[in-house]
């Protein structure tokens, strides 16, 4: 039996802009194991909200996925029909979408909205077992089952948010994405939205991909963490090893630039900004803010490699220890 | 001596729509707080969303004038300056709100927020002086002058374009500068550079500042004393070593058990009683503990999440107790310290060591 429920190979996909083609993602490569958690770590720009529409296939022009495979269970779903992927949406793979506050229907009820994904994906139910699944679902995502009749301007933003995840779990997917999931909510209703997300996930046995840009969320909520930079992955590894040591000099000086709350000013931003995805820098898209740079930085973009078991990096310093493979999905799992 | 800036006893209540003129919402309950002239301080307000930190920012500005009590500059009522007065005030009193996106005339260069205040406040003598001023103070936030000016905004990142609205408020040396969650839109890289700009210009150019944010992380690492607030109220304020690191109030625990620490083996959260009951009907985009407080009602406003609630808490509104040299929470847990009157709270703070 295969262990990885989602195969992600080569993926890259291009903005086309009148200055030219934007780079977003850029040949990125993972695996997700069955019931794992795993993150996906950037700052603004570094294509990691492209990579979750992507998977998807929500990419719309001018965007363009120009090629890779996503394997979900071993079927290829960039070549999929449209109908046949529209089915596959939701029942799945589901997204929990950035602001998703915003991504509820103002002037329908939360019940019409749950029903209308049912329809759409031909869910055989009669009105007292659809009301009876509704309301078990909300109440699984700690909402009040009277919530079902409420709008969207009646609930808060974590209750928005647990509506949102009601929706995304109403066919029990698979795998789930959540792309910034809290990132508008307070750290207290953060703390209980991300317990219940884990609740779910463990009584459905899905898979979740988590995509932000928070490194203490990360630390609390994932299993195994791909930081990405300027559209590539550059660095993989469970979330003990990579904290507690960071290979590559970007997941290195971001950690370093982390507030803490035990110790003053000891925290450094990272100085410089990051390339345009326009003009990429020639080499690695990092060398011009790393201070570890040599020459072949300038000049060669390093891979990402396994240089240890289970630690990926794409970084020329650590390229003499490589072990062959230039994917994560060699790791033994 | 009179202080620069002061708060007394303020409160402001929204409500009294066209459409609902029975709701009352109290955005801030009874709020003192004093900036004195000298020496320079930093102050944390810290908040969730709907707890009236960013209403006070408003108050404090002049933007928005309380429902009872008064903010005074140099001691004159708000209300009541004169106009070479307000025009003191305008330029002492400087704020950097939070979206670094916004702020900004898309179709105008950097250059013109800056070159406006040199202008309308006559910095400068000549242009030249004026530019000179400009490249000063955008030195002086560690921003390069040639790769700023000329530029328009959509040219600068984030972090540049907030250090840009740091420059500009330098040109004006203010005495107090209020910053509005200035870096809850900026990447984590790039934070830790706002900050220390912020740092540099309370220690470098002797000017106060009052940080407001729902990030206790930076208010930890910038300020010297904190105010949390909860539902427009004082939960727990004083020197900002003591409150994070040994919180008393149960909301400042639930808030500082919240943050995710960006450290794996670090357990995640307290356990928090669910809410009793579900915010109904008009329910303010704050989440979960929702936002203010409603007029008239008796009790303390967390006793609905309170894991130590008494009786008492909700019978009435507990007052801060000081329980310690620089520090005083609002709750009855501590009821056996000494009762701090409301007015006194700046008074407990902790000076610069």
């Amino acid at each position: 039996m295969n262990s990885n429920i989602l195969e992600v190979r080569d993926l890259r996909v291009h903005y086309y802009t009148r200055q030219g083609a934007v780079q977003a993602v850029n040949g990125i490569s993972f695996d997700l194991h069955v019931g794992e958690r795993l993150g996906l770590v950037g700052e603004s720009g570094s294509g990691k909200s492209t990579v979750a529409l992507a998977l998807m296939r929500l990419i719309r022009p001018p965007g363009k996925i120009e090629g890779g495979q996503v394997l979900l269970d071993g079927l290829s779903l960039l070549e999929l029909p449209d109908e046949q992927m529209r089915q596959i949406r939701l029942a799945e793979i589901a997204l929990v979408s950035q602001g998703a506050m915003n991504s509820l229907n103002p002037v329908t009820r939360v019940r019409r909205q749950i029903e209308d994904a049912l329809r759409d994906h031909d869910v055989k139910l009669n009105a007292r077992e659809r009301s009876e699944w509704i309301g078990e679902l909300l109440q699984r995502v700690g909402l009040p089952r009277t919530a079902a009749d409420m709008y969207a301007h009646e609930l808060s933003g974590g209750m928005k948010q647990r509506a949102c995840i009601a929706i995304a779990i109403c066919l029990r997917p698979k795998v789930i994405i959540a792309d910034e999931p809290t990132s508008a909510l307070d750290v207290v209703v953060q703390h209980q939205v991300m317990e219940t997300l884990e609740t779910l996930r463990a009584e459905l046995g899905a898979s979740v991909i988590l995509i932000g840009h928070d490194m203490g969320l990360m630390a609390q909520a994932v299993d195994r963490l791909g930081v990405m930079y300027a559209g590539d992955l550059i660095e993989t590894g469970n979330i003990e090893d990579l904290f507690s040591e960071p290979l590559h000099p970007y997941t290195r000086l971001l950690m370093a630039s982390l507030p803490s709350l035990e110790q003053k000013e000891a925290a450094r931003g990272i100085p410089g900004l990051m390339p345009s995805l326009l003009n990429k820098p020639k080499g690695c898209p990092f060398h011009p803010r790393c201070p570890d740079a040599f020459d072949r930085c300038r000049v060669e973009e390093p891979k990402l490699q396994t240089v240890r078991p289970k630690r990926d990096v794409a970084c020329h310093l650590h390229s003499a220890n490589a072990v062959g493979a230039n994917s994560i999905s060699r790791e033994a799992a | 001596m009179t202080a620069l800036l002061e708060a007394r006893h303020v409160t402001k209540v929204f409500g009294e729509g066209i459409f609902n003129r029975s709701t009352h919402l109290v955005a801030l309950d009874n709020l003192s707080l004093t900036i004195e002239e000298a020496p320079p301080t930093i102050t944390a307000i810290v908040g969730e969303s709907g707890s009236g930190k960013t209403t006070f920012a408003r108050l404090m500005l002049g933007l928005t004038e309380p429902t009872s009590g008064e903010i005074c500059y140099r001691g004159v009522d708000m209300r009541h300056l004169d106009r070479d007065q307000r025009r003191q005030f305008l330029r002492d009193v400087q704020v950097i709100f939070q979206d670094p996106y916004e702020v900004y005339n898309p179709f105008y260069r950097i250059d013109h927020v800056l070159e406006e205040p040199v202008a309308n406040f006559r910095l400068a003598k000549s242009k030249a002086q004026g530019r000179e001023l400009i490249v000063e103070a955008l030195t002086s936030v560690g921003l390069r002058p040639e790769e700023t000016l000329g530029r328009y905004p959509h040219q600068l990142s984030g972090g540049q374009r907030q250090r840009v609205m740091v420059a500009r408020s330098l040109l004006l040396r203010p005495r107090v500068i209020i910053a509005d969650e200035p870096v809850s839109m900026i990447d984590a890289s790039l934070r830790a550079t706002v900050i220390e700009s912020l740092r540099d210009l309370n220690r470098r150019f002797g000017i106060s500042l009052i940080y407001i944010t729902h990030d206790l992380t930076t208010a930890y690492q910038l300020s010297e004393n904190i105010v949390v607030l909860y539902r427009g109220a004082v939960a727990e304020a004083g020197d900002v070593e003591r409150v994070v690191k040994e919180p008393e109030h149960p909301y400042t625990r639930l808030l500082i058990g919240s943050i995710p620490r960006p450290d794996p083996k670090h357990h995640w959260g307290i356990k928090e009683k669910a809410p009793d009951r579900v915010p109904s009907g008009r329910s303010n985009n704050g989440a979960g503990g929702g936002a203010g407080g409603s007029a008239g009602r008796q009790g303390c406003h967390f006793a609905d999440r309170c894991p130590n609630v008494m009786a008492m808490c909700r019978e009435k509104t507990p007052p801060l107790y000081q329980t310690a040299p620089h520090r005083a929470t609002a709750c009855y847990l501590y009821r056996d310290s000494p009762v701090a009157a409301p007015e006194k709270l700046s008074e407990i703070f902790v000076a610069r060591a």
